[in-house]
């Protein structure tokens, strides 16, 4: 087998998803309108959530060992990984039950490749890069007020742990979209999602007890922004964390491949 | 009225369906319900003295009352169902038969409601239960009465509130944005996030000349025991203003609306 043998498969799902990404992009022009406005809906909850702890720090130093910026700076990258994760995988996720309920699923499993790669990326949410670019911009005016000097590696670090993060985001929100084959009403999905992501932009030094435990070792949405801002601001208590978020990635991602599988093995299409 | 009986009976029948929906929801709301419990936790055990007049026991008792609240006044899927009656033309057969829209969606409303309330009720309750220690109990039968009716008109308020924004689907296409944003505005300005009174004195002066805070703010202070005596019935009185408003608003709008629509195919 030569080189060009093994890279074959990955030129070919390249190949798919450009043209997934074209077809993402014809499909948004044409609402050009509720495109924007949707950009709106997702710049009031992020400016909702910095009023949360603009009003909290307003009548604190600190939660913890946190300072104002350090949460703003933290919020923002919550932000960011779960508008990045609304961009490449949330329509789809969501979709999953719809295609259940109606069969279509029966002709994405007749297609020759992979499966899971096509419900999870069929389409691009355009809208979440833009809301993205605004996380980011709040993440740098937070770091400038904390007069942060991040080296270079320290960012390369960043994003590579935000890219981890964003398989626990994918992971978990898959897992909840696979419940779809067992309740066909599945519209509490994705408030499930938003209520429980909705921790991941807290500091996690407010927390403590079983309820830290929980979602920091079952269902990591506590490490998912801190663990990134903490390797940002030099506030890691030790190498270990970072390797906690990786192990809890791919321990989110290995148990939602084996329910995908699990669930595959149970559907029975909708009608003949 | 027998009428309308009968169609709160078929809307508890037909939301009852969703009841595993139900309490999911209200099971998976006690998590973000939790961490903000907990961070409150943190932030007084590094302080002395409360916050803006709030003990650490009186703010913890102000979230699980709101949740309280939100559980009997939250609208769950009216909104889009009304939207979508517009668009797809099933207000059509209201137009001829002897049923008002308005009083059939709040007969919905009401049984979706009382089932969500129903099943929301035991997951609360236990984790009420757990933090027996920082649930504060009303003062007074007073108290509790002025809870009980202003719950009710702030039920009543959220009901036109959303009624009035699906009824822009005889003018827009996708409401659906717009009632996004208009939640948004809630969540800050009724009291989802925080106690109104811990914003800067300014802010929360101007928010109480618009009615959200009477969403939820409002009754939960009265539950506290923050507002009382001239206050409270001068309150009431706004709130019920705010109601007949709002009544009078969905009204207007409603019959706009029909003159404008159209119903297309058969």
């Amino acid at each position: 087998m030569n080189d060009a043998d093994i890279l074959a498969p990955f030129i070919r799902y390249l190949g798919l998803y450009a043209a997934l990404w074209k077809n993402s992009v014809a499909r948004e022009m044409g609402f050009k309108s509720n495109f924007l406005l949707w950009i709106v809906v997702e710049l009031l909850w992020f400016g909702l959530q910095l009023t949360f702890m603009t009003v909290i720090y307003s009548h604190t130093e600190r939660i913890g060992t946190w300072t104002k910026w350090e949460v703003v700076l933290l919020v923002g990258a919550a932000h960011f990984i779960q508008q990045i994760f609304t961009a490449l995988f949330l329509v789809n996720c969501t979709q999953l039950s719809e295609h259940i309920r109606t069969g279509k699923l029966d002709f994405m499993l007749l297609l020759p490749i992979n499966t899971r790669f096509l419900v999870s990326l069929r389409q691009v949410d355009l809208g979440g890069f833009i809301n993205a670019a605004s996380a980011v911009g709040v993440m740098i005016y937070a770091a400038r007020e904390l007069h942060l000097t991040p080296s270079a590696a320290q960012v390369a670090g960043f994003v590579a742990l935000c890219a981890v993060s964003l398989l626990i985001h994918y992971s978990l929100m898959f897992l909840l979209a696979a419940f779809s084959f067992w309740t066909v009403k599945a519209q509490g999905i994705v408030w499930g999602y938003y209520s429980l992501f909705n921790i991941a932009r807290m500091p996690d030094a407010a927390f403590h007890g079983p309820f830290k435990a929980v979602f920091t070792f079952v269902v990591p949405i506590i490490l998912v922004a801190n663990v990134p801002v903490k390797l940002l601001t030099n506030k890691l208590e030790s190498p270990w964390e970072i390797a906690l978020l990786l192990t809890m990635a791919l321990a989110c991602f290995a148990a939602s491949e084996l329910f995908w599988r699990q669930s595959l093995r149970r559907y029975t299409s909708a009608s003949s | 009225m027998e009428k309308y009986r009968h169609i709160i009976g078929i809307g508890i029948q037909n939301t009852l369906v969703y009841r595993v929906n139900f309490f999911a929801r209200a099971l998976f709301g006690l998590i973000p319900l939790t961490a903000t419990i907990l961070l409150w936790q943190t932030i007084y055990r590094d302080r002395v003295g409360d916050v803006a007049g709030y003990t650490l026991r009186q703010m913890i008792s102000y979230y699980l009352i709101v949740t309280i609240v939100d559980a009997f006044t939250a609208v769950a899927e009216d909104d889009w169902q009304i939207a979508a009656d517009i668009r797809e033309g099933n207000i059509s057969q209201f137009l001829i038969k002897p049923i008002d829209y308005l009083a059939y969606r709040f007969c919905l409303y009401t049984a979706g409601r009382l089932i969500y309330t129903a099943v929301a009720l035991v997951p609360i309750s236990i984790f009420i239960f757990c933090l027996r220690d920082y649930f504060v109990l009303p003062k007074d039968a007073t108290a509790l009465a002025a809870f009980a009716l202003s719950v009710a008109m702030a039920g009543l308020l959220q009901f036109l509130i959303s009624y009035t924004m699906a009824l822009l689907s005889f003018w827009v296409l996708e409401v659906a944005t717009f009632i996004f944003i208009l939640f948004a505005f809630e969540y800050l300005a009724a009291g989802h996030l925080f106690p109104l009174d811990i914003l800067p004195p300014a802010v929360m002066q101007a928010l109480h000349y618009t009615p959200f805070p009477y969403l939820l703010y409002f009754p939960v202070s009265i539950y506290l025991g923050q507002i009382t005596g001239a206050a409270l019935w001068q309150g009431l009185a706004v709130q019920a203003g705010w109601v007949l408003a709002g009544y009078a608003l969905a009204r207007f709008i409603w019959n706009r609306g029909v003159k404008k629509y159209a119903a297309f195919g058969g």
